[in-house]
């Protein structure tokens, strides 16, 4: 089960295990994590689930398609490494990934 | 609030499992059950009519939260059993098996049920509406490559599951009464384009048919329409909309005005009783008027404002409505309400291509939009709409201009 940080704007974070082949969104959902909101139950049609994947690992993390790029365009703070949670699939690869959430998700 | 307090939630619905982790997270500590007439913990619809019926997704995949949330939350689920009546001079619930449940915060999210048909023939074997998962899971049983579906009902259901069904392989027809699909929700230029992809995805649509009897020996066989038309049928799914459970709130007493009537922090006429979701009619400041919405936004959104005002944050509801739907390799996105436009803008080849935004105005202001395959659209749309500014028609349909310049910081 990859392990998975995630910090919240204000610093505060959490560590969570999840199923190998779950996507970051649902983990955050399972696990009750602020910040991801997710109003589309994961079908990238929403971005609210926007999130920033830790500069170390970015490399690691298969790139977003283009329905995802465009959404992140339009977030509220975009990034490099913005990504939309429910499109990252973690792996055991993933073992030890941290991920930001930004300030809001609207 | 006193630890004692027993918050009961109706229905194991979409806003049920918004609602629930939300009372903890905003510091409800009394007891807080679920009580549902389904058999499964609170799962996304949307997938019912495409991943799941398509089968790219398991019923395990579509749940909203896995069990372990509900326990670490303190949940109590009840499923299989059916509210009977709300007794509110004891504060009550009452179930249909007998027993009687006491609350002090009683949340009503049961959602809305499917319209059914009066026609001959719809109780043989093999005819199906779409609402829940059990629906979604009798209906699997039925597909298969080549064999033919008749779908009674133009709308986004009945089209996501011609799409559905098609990437089965099966052979589908879509029957509309009025004269064009999606009448009620889309301009006729939106419509047009459904038709012409359904059409390349060898779908057969037939608008302004009526559907008045469906025949079989013991399964069924066909659907005949009023013009005299027949069509043959493996399997018959009707998709003609939805009513609002509000009978319950009804015979308690509560207001209901084409849904249970509730106020801008979810509740209903009775202080003790909220309500979120398909079932809910909610003043919204966006459109100034009453609104019955029927998406997921909806009941996630007012379930957080239904959780906070139990625990004493009274906070508005005021969101802007939003709605998708996927058919094929298409992804719409709507944002806003179309109802009431004068003039619809075009961006993008609605006639060639499988990408386009349709702008609905009125008064030179934005009330919609319908995005195809556009995120940025959609998304840019929802703040246009937000801010209601006047906006130049032209620009908005100048394909080399991005939405995003049109916008007041
Ligand atoms: C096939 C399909 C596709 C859809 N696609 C989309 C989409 O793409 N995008 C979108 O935004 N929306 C979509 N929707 C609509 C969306 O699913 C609904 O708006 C949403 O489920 C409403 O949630 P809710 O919380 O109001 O109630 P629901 O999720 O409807 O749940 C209500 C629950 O209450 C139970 N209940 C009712 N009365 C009682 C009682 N007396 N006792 C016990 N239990 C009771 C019901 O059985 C049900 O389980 C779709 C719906 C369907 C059916
Ligand atoms: S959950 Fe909606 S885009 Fe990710």
């Amino acid at each position: 089960m990859p392990r998975v940080t995630y910090i919240q704007a204000d610093g505060q974070s959490q560590e969570v295990n999840l199923e190998a082949g779950s996507s970051l969104m649902q983990g955050a959902v399972d696990n009750m994590i602020d910040g991801i909101v997710a109003e589309c139950g994961g079908s990238c049609s929403c971005a609210t689930c926007h999130c920033y994947i830790d500069a170390d690992w970015i490399d690691r993390v298969e790139p977003a398609e283009e329905m995802e790029t465009d959404l992140l365009d339009c977030v509220s703070e975009p990034k490099d490494n913005s990504r939309l949670s429910c499109q990252v699939k973690v792996s055991d690869d993933l073992d030890g990934l941290v991920v930001h959430l930004p300030t809001t998700q609207f | 609030m006193a630890a004692k307090s027993r918050c009961i939630i109706l229905g194991a619905s979409h806003a049920a499992a918004q609602l629930a982790p939300t009372l903890r997270q905003q510091g409800w500590t009394g007891s807080i059950s679920m009580i549902s007439n389904e058999y499964a913990l609170p799962y996304h619809r949307p997938p019912l009519s495409k991943d799941y019926l398509a089968g790219t997704k398991t019923a395990e995949q579509i749940l909203i939260r896995p069990a372990a949330v509900y326990s670490k939350c303190n949940v109590g689920i009840t499923m299989g059993v059916t509210a009977a009546a709300i007794d509110r001079s004891n504060k009550q619930l009452l179930l249909d098996d007998g027993m009687a449940l006491d609350y002090d915060k009683l949340v009503l999210t049961t959602g809305a049920r499917v319209r059914k048909i009066d026609i001959p023939g719809v109780d043989l074997n093999g005819v199906f509406y779409l609402r829940d998962l059990n629906d979604a899971q009798q209906i699997k049983m039925f597909t298969g490559a080549n064999k033919r579906a008749v779908i009674i009902g133009g709308g986004y259901i009945g089209l996501e599951t011609a799409s559905a069904l098609r990437k089965l392989g099966m052979q589908v027809t879509v029957l509309e009464a009025m004269p064009r699909i999606l009448q009620r929700v889309t301009a006729p230029e939106v419509a047009a384009f459904y038709s012409r992809i359904h059409a390349e995805e060898g779908v057969e649509i037939v608008a302004d048919v009526q559907a008045v009897s469906i025949s079989g020996a013991k399964q069924v066989e066909s659907v005949q329409c009023h013009d005299g038309t027949e069509y043959e049928a493996d399997i018959v799914i009707i998709g003609v909309g939805v009513i609002p459970n509000t009978e319950l709130a009804e015979q308690a007493g509560l207001k209901i005005d084409n849904g249970i009537v509730v106020d801008e922090y979810a509740r209903t006429s009775d202080e003790d009783i909220l309500a979120a979701g398909d079932c809910t009619s909610h003043y919204n400041p966006i459109y100034q008027r009453h609104l019955r919405l029927e998406s997921v936004q909806n009941a996630l959104d007012q379930a957080s404002v239904a959780a906070n005002t139990i625990c004493g944050n009274l906070k508005p509801y005021s969101a802007l409505p939003w709605f998708w739907s996927d058919q094929y390799d298409l992804k719409l996105q709507i944002a806003g309400l179309s109802q009431g436009y004068t003039d619809v803008v075009v961006r993008g080849d609605i006639d060639g291509s499988r990408s386009f935004a349709a702008f609905y105005m009125r008064e030179g202001k934005l009330l919609a939009v319908d995005a195809v395959n556009r995120p940025q659209e959609f998304m840019f749309g929802k703040k246009l709409i937000m801010q209601g500014n006047q906006l130049d028609t032209a620009q908005l349909a100048d394909d080399s201009l991005s939405l995003k310049t049109l916008l007041t910081s």
